[in-house]
């Protein structure tokens, strides 16, 4: 019977060819306006490291003025000072490890001839930032915690990085000139791409990791810039060192606490640390410590661009006005096929067949209109792409996946449904021979 | 025309032309909104930066070897490129408007900590800064060269003079309708600060900040490593010095790399790529529904054409003429519209409301609504002009024929 159907559903697709093409083009074309946002606020808000996101936490404790807060209402710094960053690295390290970090930059010089030296990001961290965050290696390892607390120049490189130096080789061991200063590359990273890049997202949050990685504390005796924001509320006299005991924060603190428990003794750590500083003098504002996990932290700093919410309700609104506009079409068409439906009913045919008929003739439309919104989202992803050449990072966000292919044709099929519904409920309720007489 | 019959003929078949209206009214709220969002980004990417930028284009300098002079280094460059003919003046700052980073701080009218201050964006220069800039001062005078210091990357000097945007000085002092020139503010809780001239306008480095307006020349040299270079060229020499100063630098001196050379359009350009994006994105949307909700009245005013061929037929043969039929079709139209566009206005304001109060939008423009309902009429009224047609030619002969 379904064959039947089918064919019943192509000739009437084909009696009416501008009709149907109309419907299976509002069906395309919304869910392909739909589908590119979804697919870029999917990228957008996606989760970079799924499996251990609930057990890495975002540190924040309140260093800021007395006389506002950091943030309306009474948000605390983003970032901590290099005291508090230092200072709660060196209190957790036997029970909680922590990574202290933030991005800088070098200029590289290539020993080979004639090669211009350029420059590349860097990022200033402790050795657990390759274990804590999952950080997976090509050649060699991580540095450890004695290379950290021995200022060693050493450094992991980024395999774009080690290829564009030393080509294929394994350059583990070899080593690299910085701003004139030698640094032993103890590994190469593999490919590794974390979108967005949460463990640091005061600059864009889509940006590419750094190219390398090297000791915090080599960077600090090194006077290294922060690329960062740095904010500052109390004044502070001149040179680094009145610049490391000031209240600027500018540092990105994370923790791994894995148990609810480890969590917990954590935050009475930080009570206490801050209790203590307010003895010392600082923290002038009420005790206000935050911990976000990794998606309560992305959510805090509103990753997803603001245009593309903005974008995602107005597609939503989009694919509402070409469903509308397809169930008022096969509506119109059904109820102009009135007479042939009330033959076939008087006939004999039940409503359940005349519903599965129509229902089979939507789904065609649906179909076909679910391919052309893939193909449009396709086409829709390379717009958008074009229309922010320049602007390097969104190449990363206009990439369809699978799952974005599955869920387009859920949606096509599920609109076809649903745009079918009340026209095919309409058609099964025509009665038997009602229309059969002349009008 | 009577309204009566049609009126009582639209109630008959509802579903159809409650599809169409809504259809109408959902057109209308993205429509609207979207042209508000449309608007505001127009406007903000409207805005002057205070910059004469066709004609200046901008680079990096890093120094990378351990122990440069930068004090000589900058001096020796800018001496370079000040020679070159066709230059108007160089000058080597932090930071310039468009860039979408720099540096802000907050000025208080008292000195003193936790006073009440309020933000502006600083560009170190020296006396040639507003040449470089080509930012128009419109009271009071240029920094004199004697008055300029320089201080070391992270040295805590500052200096007690400062060229403000109007904007901000009006901003510190709301009650002033004289000059500001001589006026003091309060850097860091304690440093005086004293106007010495007012630009007309500058902007600060970030188009999205709120108080984008609010900047302000500091006469200081800094000898960090890191520069921004701002040339000024006469007009028309812009794109034959750009290349050729990025050559004489990278040579003079290898202890650093010249990097991010842009003309001032290129940096605007790049800033408000999302935003022309959004606009261009926006643009497509309503075009297209507005074809894809034209193309459905087409579409529905056919159907009903063909099945009222009958009706029409019987109402020729009584006398109706072509014009009436075809006025008929227009008139079920406009209500049908009438009802989706007074729906269509609701649903955008209280779209509106929500992208107001969830988002950076500003409220929507009295005309928009209006305009837009007059858009969506005519949209109707041209769909259905084909279908109407059509139907008058429906011949009275029809009548006669049985279905």
């Amino acid at each position: 019977m379904f064959r039947y159907y089918l064919k019943l559903g192509v000739l009437s697709i084909r009696a009416n060819p501008a009709l149907s093409a109309l419907m299976v083009a509002a069906i395309g074309i919304g869910i392909g306006a739909c589908m590119t946002i979804t697919t870029i606020h999917h990228v957008m808000s996606g989760n970079p490291i799924p499996h251990k996101s609930e057990e890495l936490y975002f540190v924040q404790i309140d260093s800021w003025s007395p006389d506002e807060p950091y943030d309306e209402p009474n948000e605390p710094p983003e970032q901590s000072t290099y005291i508090d960053a230092t200072g709660l690295y060196a209190l957790g390290k036997d029970e909680f490890p922590h990574v202290i970090s933030y991005k800088s930059g070098r200029v590289l010089e290539p020993k080979t001839e004639g090669e211009l030296p350029f420059q590349v990001s860097s990022r200033a961290t402790t050795h657990a930032f390759f274990r804590m965050f999952d950080v997976p290696f090509l050649h060699g390892a991580p540095w450890d915690a004695a290379a950290d607390d021995a200022l060693e120049r050493v450094t992991v490189l980024s395999r774009p990085l080690a290829e564009r130096v030393f080509g294929s080789d394994d350059p583990v061991g070899r080593s690299v000139v910085l701003n004139g200063e030698t640094y032993r590359v103890v590994g190469v990273l593999a490919d590794w791409d974390p979108l967005p890049k949460f463990y640091d997202l005061n600059n864009n949050p889509y940006e590419e990791p750094e190219q390398l990685y090297l000791p915090f504390t080599v960077a600090i005796a090194g006077e290294h810039g922060s690329w960062g924001n740095t904010n500052c509320w109390k004044p502070f006299d001149g040179g680094y060192e009145a610049f490391l005991g000031s209240e600027c924060v500018w540092i990105q603190t994370w923790v791994e606490l894995p148990t609810a428990a480890d969590k917990a003794r954590y935050e009475d750590m930080l009570e206490a640390y801050v209790e203590e500083q307010k003895a010392l003098g600082r923290f002038p504002r009420p005790m206000n410590n935050r911990l976000s996990d990794v998606e309560e932290w992305m959510q805090i700093e509103e990753v997803v661009d603001e245009d593309v919410s903005v974008l995602l309700g107005l597609a939503v609104l989009f694919l509402v006005v070409c469903l509308l506009n397809t169930i008022g079409l096969l509506l119109a068409k059904v109820m102009r096929r009135g007479k042939d439906i009330s033959l076939r009913r008087a006939l004999g045919a039940s409503k359940q067949s005349l519903f599965a008929q129509y229902i089979t003739e939507a789904g065609l439309i649906g179909m076909a209109g679910g391919l052309l919104g893939i193909l449009l989202t396709w086409l829709g992803l390379r717009g958008v792409e074009n229309l922010f050449t320049g602007m390097d990072f969104v190449q990363r966000l206009v990439v369809m996946d699978w799952s974005m292919v599955a869920l387009a044709v859920l949606l096509a099929v599920a609109s076809a449904l649903a745009a079918a519904l009340y026209p095919t409920w309409r058609a099964a309720n025509v009665t038997p021979a009602s229309q059969l007489r002349i009008q | 025309m009577e309204f009566g019959p049609i009126w009582r003929s639209l109630k008959r078949n509802k579903a159809g032309y409650i599809l169409i209206a809504t259809q109408i009214a959902v057109t209308m709220a993205i429509m609207i909104n979207s042209v508000a969002i449309m608007q505001q980004r127009a406007q903000d990417m409207g805005r002057p930066s205070g910059m004469d930028e066709a004609n200046i284009f901008t680079f990096s300098s890093t120094a990378f070897v351990p122990e440069t002079d930068m004090q000589s280094l900058i001096e020796e460059d800018l001496d370079a490129v000040r020679r070159l003919p066709g230059v108007v003046d160089v000058n080597a700052t932090n930071s310039f408007p468009l860039r979408q980073g720099g540096s802000a701080s907050g000025f208080a009218l008292e000195p003193g900590a936790g006073k009440d201050s309020i933000s502006a964006a600083y560009y170190f220069v020296d006396e040639h800064g507003l040449a470089a800039f080509g930012a128009n001062l419109v009271d009071g005078a240029n920094f004199a060269p004697n008055e300029v210091i320089w201080a070391a990357e992270d040295s805590d000097e500052w200096p007690g003079t400062a060229i403000v945007s109007q904007a901000f000085a009006k901003a510190l002092f709301p009650e002033e309708t004289g000059s500001y020139v001589g006026k003091t503010m309060f850097f860091d809780e304690s440093r005086p600060v004293q106007i010495v001239g007012v630009v007309e306008r500058l902007q600060a480095p970030w188009k999205g900040w709120e108080d984008v307006e609010n900047a302000m020349f500091v006469p200081l040299k800094r000898d960090a490593e890191y520069q921004r270079y701002v040339v000024r060229t006469e007009p028309g020499m812009r794109d034959t010095l750009m290349p050729q100063v990025e050559e004489m630098l990278s040579q003079s001196n290898k202890n650093r790399i010249i990097e991010d050379v842009r003309t001032m359009e290129d940096v605007r350009t790049l800033a408000y790529l999302g935003d022309s994006a959004m606009i261009k994105m926006l643009t497509f949307i309503v075009t297209l529904l507005l074809v894809i909700t034209g193309l459905g009245i087409v579409g529905l005013a056919s159907f009903n054409v063909s099945r009222r061929t009958r009706q029409i037929g019987i109402r020729r043969a009584l006398g109706a003429t072509k014009t009436q039929v075809v006025r008929y079709f227009q008139v079920e139209n406009f209500l049908v519209s009438g009802l989706g566009i007074a729906a269509g206005a609701v649903l955008a304001v209280a779209l509106n409301l929500v992208l107001v109060n969830s988002f950076s939008l500003r409220p929507l423009a009295w005309y928009v609504v209006p305009v837009a309902m007059l858009v969506m009429w005519s949209v109707g009224q041209l769909a259905v002009i084909g279908p109407a047609r059509r139907a008058s030619r429906v011949s009275p002969a029809i009548a006669t024929r049985s279905g």
